[in-house]
């Protein structure tokens, strides 16, 4: 290895948690100033390489090496005080607070013995002007936009002196406007020699932004790469391992009858919004973020309240009141956020795989452990979800597996409808593959999908058809043949308003 | 075929430290530990507190708050709190009472009691299902003005009088072991069923840790929510009853207080007070380990407000090793 400014080295860290290795003697290094991109297959690893490198646990085995000297016994205040921060998925701000306030939270500035509020709003807006964004310090955090707040986060970094920004899958929760203002910074942060630790899974950024790349795969180091000697077919196959096929599946299905029909649904957020799905059909649904997407998924399925609308669900009218009454009729939804919504974190998996289909295995008033046993774990062979036991917390599975975990219950119910909103978020390649392997097998099931998503490529790749939602409205439907990134897009901002097509 | 998943198992098993091991032990069997240190203490120091006399003594000592620890531990498991179970006790106490001096028949009057308990709950879950009102504040209100139902039923005074049957369930044996220990021992039987055989159990766990998953998941939160507090509220007045029963006079002051050594006892049973997680096998041990710890004190001459700062002290020390726990698991 060259010396060429090493800023931070990981020699040989090894973390291990009861029953799981973490990090098997991982060995990384990052260069000043560069943005250096880390993929991986395992969400586990990933937060545990963050942890080390932020302090916030101690490994097992092996040392740091920052500018120069072994950190020894580190905690989050010690490194962020050193110059290493982290732009978490989840933000640490105060909602209630403004944007200096957060900006300067427990660093705040004195004069006299009272905090310098003019002080602390004008360094503030040195640093967004800095950034290039136009925020106003003195407003209240939760009246930003998420992609805002996600500045403020950085801002709040760079207040610090920060020289390693490690930033996790920072472009998850953002549109697509968004995402070109977080390419800029990263680009600003990289000239002002900050070096950027860039966690993703989405290889476009990964080519767009970093300089190089390092695999890791089982918690092990793989390989770095400098990105303009590789391309993507290449981190993919040291990413999973092996060769992945055809990204997507073939659809050979022949499709049924019309499973679910959706006439004139309206909410507070949705206006006349209908469609219908035949068995066999995955249906996409494409929009920016408020769309309206989730928002069709959550009504149908009776979590939020509906103003107007009747849905028809094989051949006849039913009125779905509540979660609970939408699962009894068959229909299934795999939510979008899977931490608040999909997971409950301290059951076991098994537990959460049967949680919504207990009346099944219960005797009476008494649940069947040993029949919830058996069926439980014909689903986790099925979905092949990677654990020790089928008794361990679903907090311990990676991103992957815990959607797995979701799936599965959701599957227990055995629905003729299933919503998938946004099912490959967060989760790495590999497992992504099989989910889209497994969704064609329900749609061959002869099962109904409507599926929701915001990478483009994963939504055309899999669709039938595409409907494109713009401000809670139905604004395009797309067949096949028409499929384009650009269309969808256009039609999704609203573009293409005096050509609506409505049928 | 191996696949490198069970691989690094393996490797880690082998290296987790001993160390470790023990500490994690030590924390997860704390209250035990604490239980059995206490035990060994309180009988070096005093020669009745290990008689058979006393043992039995100590069960009956916290019958009524082990039977409300059931029901407190289901409402703590989702993530509530119950702070009127002790104006619940009065309640029921004030009213089985009246009744009997009124000459109703015992078992009528108990029936009564009980049923008053089932409405509570409702009107309980009603405030914190249907208008949103928290847990905590609804449960403070009718703690407040329950007691005050209670002083103004009897206008303050004690109410006695009753028929010499009724005295069984309080005071009677049967096999050498008395009635309230026999009935606290049923509902821990009953609740642990309950809470791990049965799919209410399970979604009692659920809303404790993540209550939107949990409807999303198909499940009727709020319903789930009304039986908790109907079971809670249900067994405070069957724990009025007994300690009517064994008082043998209606006090309205009954109750007064308990809701904060039920809550104790449930909280060093290892229930977490944010929901989710707890076994009602460990509030067994919380709930015995406060009977010790109180009659033990009476026993070698504690005063009362001494007693009061060694719970106190208790109650900390254990939560505290409790959370170390979680910090060096993690």
């Amino acid at each position: 290895m060259n010396k060429d400014n090493i800023l931070l080295e990981l020699n040989k860290i090894r973390k291990e948690y009861p029953g799981v290795l973490a990090l098997d003697d991982l060995s990384l290094s990052f260069r000043e100033g560069e943005v250096h991109a880390i993929c991986g297959e395992n969400g586990a690893v990933k937060s545990t390489l963050i942890k080390t490198v932020t302090g916030a646990i101690r490994p097992t085995s092996g040392e740091m090496i920052y500018a120069g000297e072994v950190v020894d016994h580190q905690s989050p205040i010690a490194s962020m005080n050193a110059g290493i921060s982290c732009i978490y998925q989840e933000f640490n701000l105060i909602s209630e607070l403004t944007v200096a306030e957060n900006v300067f939270f427990g660093r705040e500035i004195m004069k006299n013995g009272f905090i310098d509020y003019a002080a602390m709003q004008e360094k503030t807006r040195e640093i967004l002007v800095d950034l290039g964004v136009d925020i106003d310090p003195k407003q209240q955090v939760k009246e930003l936009t998420v992609g805002f707040q996600q500045i403020v986060e950085i801002a709040k970094a760079l207040s610090q002196n920060v020289r390693i920004l490690i930033m996790d899958e920072p472009s998850a929760p953002l549109t697509n406007n968004e995402l070109e203002y977080l390419f800029k910074i990263v680009k600003k942060l990289k000239s002002q020699n900050v070096t950027v630790i860039y966690i993703s899974h989405r290889l476009e950024e990964v080519f767009e932004l970093a300089d190089r790349v390092s695999i890791i795969r089982d918690g092990q180091y793989i390989s770095t790469l400098e990105i303009k000697d590789t391309n993507r077919d290449e981190l993919i196959h040291l990413m999973v391992g092996r060769e992945l096929g055809n990204d997507f599946p073939e659809d050979s299905c022949e499709k049924g009858d019309v499973a679910l029909k959706v006439e004139n649904l309206t909410t507070s957020l949705l206006k006349d919004i209908s469609f219908d799905v035949r068995k066999g059909e995955i249906l996409g649904l494409a929009g920016l973020v408020g769309a309206g997407r989730t928002e069709t998924a959550r009504a149908v399925f009776g979590a939020d309240p509906i103003e107007k609308g009747t849905i028809t669900l094989l051949g006849k009218e039913v009125v779905i009141k509540n979660p609970g009454d939408a699962i009894n009729k068959g229909i299934g939804l795999i939510p979008e956020d899977r931490k608040q919504h999909g997971i409950l974190a301290q059951l076991s998996i098994k537990k959460n795989i049967s949680f919504s289909s207990l009346g099944t295995f219960a005797r009476g008033l008494l649940i069947n452990s040993k029949k919830e046993t058996e069926l439980t774990r014909g689903m986790k062979d099925k979905l092949r979800i990677k654990a020790p036991t089928l008794d361990v917390p679903v907090s311990s599975l990676s991103g992957g597996n815990q959607q797995k975990v979701v799936l599965s219950k959701a599957l227990m119910t055995d629905s003729d409808v299933l919503f998938f909103d946004e099912p490959t978020r967060g989760i790495d390649v590999g497992a992504k593959q099989e989910i889209y392997r497994l969704m064609r097998d329900l749609a061959a099931e002869g099962k109904a999908i409507v599926m929701i998503s915001s990478e483009m490529p994963e939504l055309i790749g899999m669709s039938d058809r595409i409907m494109v939602l713009c401000e809670g409205e139905l604004v395009k439907e797309l067949a096949p043949e028409e499929y384009s990134q650009e269309i969808i897009l256009e039609y999704a901002s609203g573009g293409s308003n005096n050509e609506i097509a409505r049928s | 075929m191996k696949s490198p998943a069970a691989e690094t198992i393996k490797t880690a098993d082998k290296g987790t430290l001993d160390r470790k091991k023990i500490v994690d032990g030590l924390s997860r069997f704390a209250i035990p530990i604490a239980l059995g240190v206490l035990i060994v203490i309180f009988s070096i120091m005093s020669s009745s507190f290990l008689t058979s006399r006393n043992i039995i003594n100590i069960f009956r000592q916290v019958s009524i708050v082990g039977i409300c620890a059931v029901g407190m531990t289901f409402v703590i498991l989702t993530g509530g709190i119950d702070l009127s179970v002790g104006s619940v006790i009065g309640v029921a106490v004030v009213s089985a009472s009246s009744l009997m001096v009124a000459g109703v028949h015992p078992v009528a009057a108990s029936i009564f009691a009980l049923l008053i308990g089932v409405v509570l709950g409702v009107i309980i879950g009603f405030f914190i299902n249907e208008v949103g009102v928290p847990p905590l504040i609804t449960t403070l209100a009718f703690m407040t003005a329950l007691r005050g139902v209670a002083y103004t039923t009897t206008k303050g005074l004690p109410v006695y009088g009753f028929p010499e049957s009724f005295a069984f369930l309080g005071q009677g044996y049967i096999g050498g072991i008395p009635v309230p220990v026999i009935i606290m021992i049923l509902v821990f039987i009953g609740g642990y069923i309950l809470l791990n055989k049965t799919k209410f159990g399970r979604y009692v766990y659920g809303i404790g840790g993540n209550e939107e998953a949990t409807r999303l998941s198909g499940i009727n939160v709020k319903l789930t929510k009304y039986k908790i507090y109907i079971l809670e509220s249900f067994l405070a007045s069957l724990a009025g009853i007994v300690l009517l029963s064994r008082v043998n006079s209606g006090q309205p002051k009954a109750g007064q207080g308990y809701e904060m050594d039920i809550i104790t006892a449930v909280v060093l049973g290892g229930v977490s007070i944010a929901g989710g997680s707890g076994k009602i096998t460990g509030v067994i041990t919380g709930v015995l380990l406060m009977g010790v710890l109180t009659n033990g004190m009476i026993l070698i001459n504690v005063d009362e407000y001494s007693q009061w700062i060694v719970k106190g002290v208790v109650l900390l020390a254990a939560v505290s090793l409790d959370q170390m726990s979680h910090r060096t698991r993690d």
